[in-house]
């Protein structure tokens, strides 16, 4: 009993039930005549494109500057360079990594304002980080009608300016990385290419972790009056740390949408944050500890319990509340983590 | 003295940057947008009748010092549920109306009560907690109306109930308590209708909210936001006097939902929430308030500015471009930006604050060797 009371402290009560859940959908997925190939494949592929924008959160947990609700802003950063690859007219698979490229120096920019700001704002990051990318979403709403695109795939057919509220990426960059070496086997589909890509970016924020800068940066996290004292540079750190949580952010909504097919711009990027922390304090991070594992398994679990609620529940007690279950499941993790920091965090 | 003006000057600035960055604003708009000032004045009329109520129920928590109460959509809920049973037991008028108010406190307690317990939990963060908690039980209530009216609940009107026989429409017409309220002691000025009962509620919450101050329990709320270390080696019941404001300020949100529905005569079931929430907040931000000091002058002035700035925007947007559509994007930009603002200058100061106390401290302690 002793055991067994240490797994749930140390799990915690939310974690658990939404694991238990999971597994109780797989089992019950069978009886509900609910292809386990299709739905297997499904969450794979989910996984794969949430992935990179659910790791985007790490460095900024690591560095102490808590979970990153401005994510909206990096999405940002990836749309412009998006746009501007099609507005180029690169195409192929090859116009992905040009996307990236074309993102790079617009997350780098973006990443370093915003990190000067929440340097100025310690002890409030989450609530300003909220709101910068509210505010970021909803300017750049103007912006998507002002800026002077002209590429006839993005801009509204009728006027000829201002672009379209969602842009098919066939063409250009689409399934680029999710037909790489992919499998098919009867209704199962294994996006190989797209997991290899997720796995290789994580491997990369892996290995920075463990660098010069990237020990620095969870010391700072972790102890800033330790970091000072053995003459770490906090606010250097930090900004570092949002720059990459930034660049991630482009790099996964890029990834994103090479699988789901379509660019969404005005308020697409608006509440896309909350997903991606959901998922990765699901995984077993907290407001101030967060590893690659939490972001895998976090990513998978969440993803899982999305694509096998609907078909489960509806050919079950024939009600749609897969919605419902969303929105109570992340929002009710996100909850349980805010309410159980550790005094002395900050 | 001289650079005591100018000293007093930057502190004015700094205090109401944002009122002044709004009246700028409407300064600009205001000629673009081509309104008649009589048809403007209609407008802020109707406004403040709507919103005044639920931006003045944030009051309280401001002075706790927990912050922007962001869990006032709990309350808002609190007042559809009862305004949904109202419509469905078909009782009508000023009747009505107070009914679904009455309808509403049980259910504004019970959620309060959880919201403050919750955030005493997360002290020091209790803005961004509340503000997931809406999030939060925006999924319960969906739960609770979507699937549990009309299935578990028991609902006998057809017309608000989904043809497919449990949950509640997309929109509820209020038509039987529309206005109610508002056309009780009409007064005519002009061709503007100025509801005198409403302001009269209004007037009433203004007096309970000054009085409220001078209790007991005011005076420890305002300690507590002053220091809650301090307060609590005084005595004060730190935990149990928050929750008393976040219960207080959800009733009153729970009213202020009742009266803003009224005015407007349909219920938007799934989002009316959702929006008064930010609405409330930014209004209140634009008049000059901030997280930690908020007046009931700063409510007034902010639903006139806001909501001027609101029915404006897009007209302008429209003459000055073409497209009305940019309008309606920069209303929206402007709400979250004005929030964005207030948070970021209410943290440097506070930052700031703590870097001058902790320099004064060593300044002392030097003397001292």
């Amino acid at each position: 009993m002793k055991y067994l009371d240490r797994i749930v402290e140390k799990t915690g009560w939310p974690r658990l039930i939404i694991g238990l859940f999971l597994f109780s959908l797989f089992i019950a997925a069978p009886f509900a005549q609910v292809k386990i190939g299709t739905s297997l494949s499904d969450t794979l592929i989910r996984f794969g494109m949430n992935g990179i924008m659910v790791l985007a959160l790490v460095p900024m947990i690591h560095s102490g500057c808590g979970l990153n609700f401005g994510l909206p802003l990096g999405i940002i950063a990836g749309l412009l360079g998006a746009t501007i690859t099609i507005e180029l007219g690169a195409t192929g698979a090859a116009s992905l990594f040009i996307a990236i490229l074309a993102a790079t120096p617009f997350a780098l920019v973006f990443g370093w304002g915003y990190g000067n700001l929440l340097n100025r704002v310690k002890g409030n990051e989450m609530m300003i980080a909220t709101y910068v990318g509210f505010s970021s979403v909803a300017f750049m709403c103007m912006m998507w009608l002002l800026l002077p695109y002209s590429s006839p795939t993005m801009v509204w057919g009728y006027e000829g300016v201002g672009l379209r509220t969602t842009i098919s990426v066939e063409g250009f960059y689409l399934h680029a990385l999710s037909n790489f070496l992919a499998v098919r086997i009867g209704t199962f589909f294994l996006p190989t290419g797209m997991l290899l890509f997720m796995g290789f970016v994580c491997f990369l924020v892996w290995a920075f972790l463990h660098t010069k800068t990237g020990t620095a940066m969870t010391a700072v996290g972790s102890n800033p009056v330790f970091a000072r004292a053995s003459g770490v540079n906090i606010d250097r750190m930090r900004t570092i740390s949002v720059i990459l949580s930034t660049w991630l952010g482009a790099v996964g909504i890029i990834v994103y949408q090479q699988s789901f097919g379509f660019i969404q711009l005005y308020m697409g990027p608006f509440y896309m944050a909350f997903p991606a922390v959901a998922a990765i304090l699901i995984g077993g991070a907290s407001v101030n500890k967060a590893s690659i594992m939490n972001v895998l398994i976090g990513a998978f679990l969440f993803q899982g319990i999305l694509t096998m609620t609907p078909s489960v529940m509806n050919s079950i007690i024939q009600m749609d509340m897969s919605e419902v279950i969303r929105i109570i499941v992340s929002n009710g993790m996100i909850l349980y983590a805010l309410t159980r920091v550790k005094k002395g965090a900050h | 003295m001289l650079k005591n003006d100018k000293d007093n000057v930057i502190k004015f600035l700094e205090t109401n940057l944002v009122p002044i960055l709004f009246v700028i604003i409407i300064a600009f708009a205001l000629p673009l947008s081509g309104f008649s000032v009589r048809y403007l004045f209609n407008e802020i009329i109707v406004r403040l009748v709507r919103n005044l109520f639920l931006v003045l129920a944030l009051l309280l928590p401001i002075m706790a010092g927990m912050g922007l109460n962001f869990g006032m959509v709990l309350g808002a809920m609190a007042g559809e549920i009862g305004l949904i049973f109202i419509t469905d037991w078909n009782i009508t008028g000023l009747h009505g109306m107070f009914l679904a108010m009455i309808l509403s406190i049980p259910l504004s307690i019970l959620l309060g009560w959880m919201c403050g317990k919750i955030l005493n939990r997360a002290k020091g963060r209790e803005m961004v907690t509340s503000y997931i908690l809406g999030f939060f039980m925006n999924g319960v209530y969906q739960l609770v109306v979507l699937y549990g009216m009309g299935s578990v609940i028991p609902i006998a009107s057809d017309s608000i109930v989904l043809s497919r026989g449990y949950g509640i429409r997309n929109a509820v017409n209020l038509t039987g308590i529309r206005q109610s309220l508002d056309k009780l002691l009409p007064l005519k000025i002009g061709t503007t209708l100025i509801p005198v009962a409403t302001f009269a509620l209004i007037a009433v919450l203004c007096v309970f909210i000054i009085w409220f101050r001078r209790t007991k329990l005011g005076q420890d709320m305002r300690a507590i936001g002053q220091d809650m270390a301090v307060a609590e080696a005084s005595g004060i019941d730190v935990a149990r006097t928050r929750i008393i404001s976040i219960i207080i300020s959800t009733v009153l949100a729970g009213f202020g939902m009742v009266i803003y529905l009224q005015n407007i005569g349909t219920m938007n079931t799934y989002n009316s929430h959702e929006q008064v929430g930010m609405f409330s907040i930014a209004a209140l931000l634009v008049g000059g308030a901030s997280v930690n000091r908020a007046k009931i002058g700063n409510a007034i002035l902010g639903v006139v500015l806001f909501h001027l700035m609101f029915v404006i925007s897009p007209m302008a947007g429209k003459n000055l471009i073409g497209q009305a559509q940019l309008g309606e994007y920069f209303r929206v930009f402007v709400s979250y930006g004005v929030i964005s603002i207030s948070l970021v200058l209410y943290a440097i100061r506070k930052q700031r604050d703590k870097a001058r106390a902790g320099i004064a401290l060593a300044d002392a302690q030097e003397v001292r060797d």
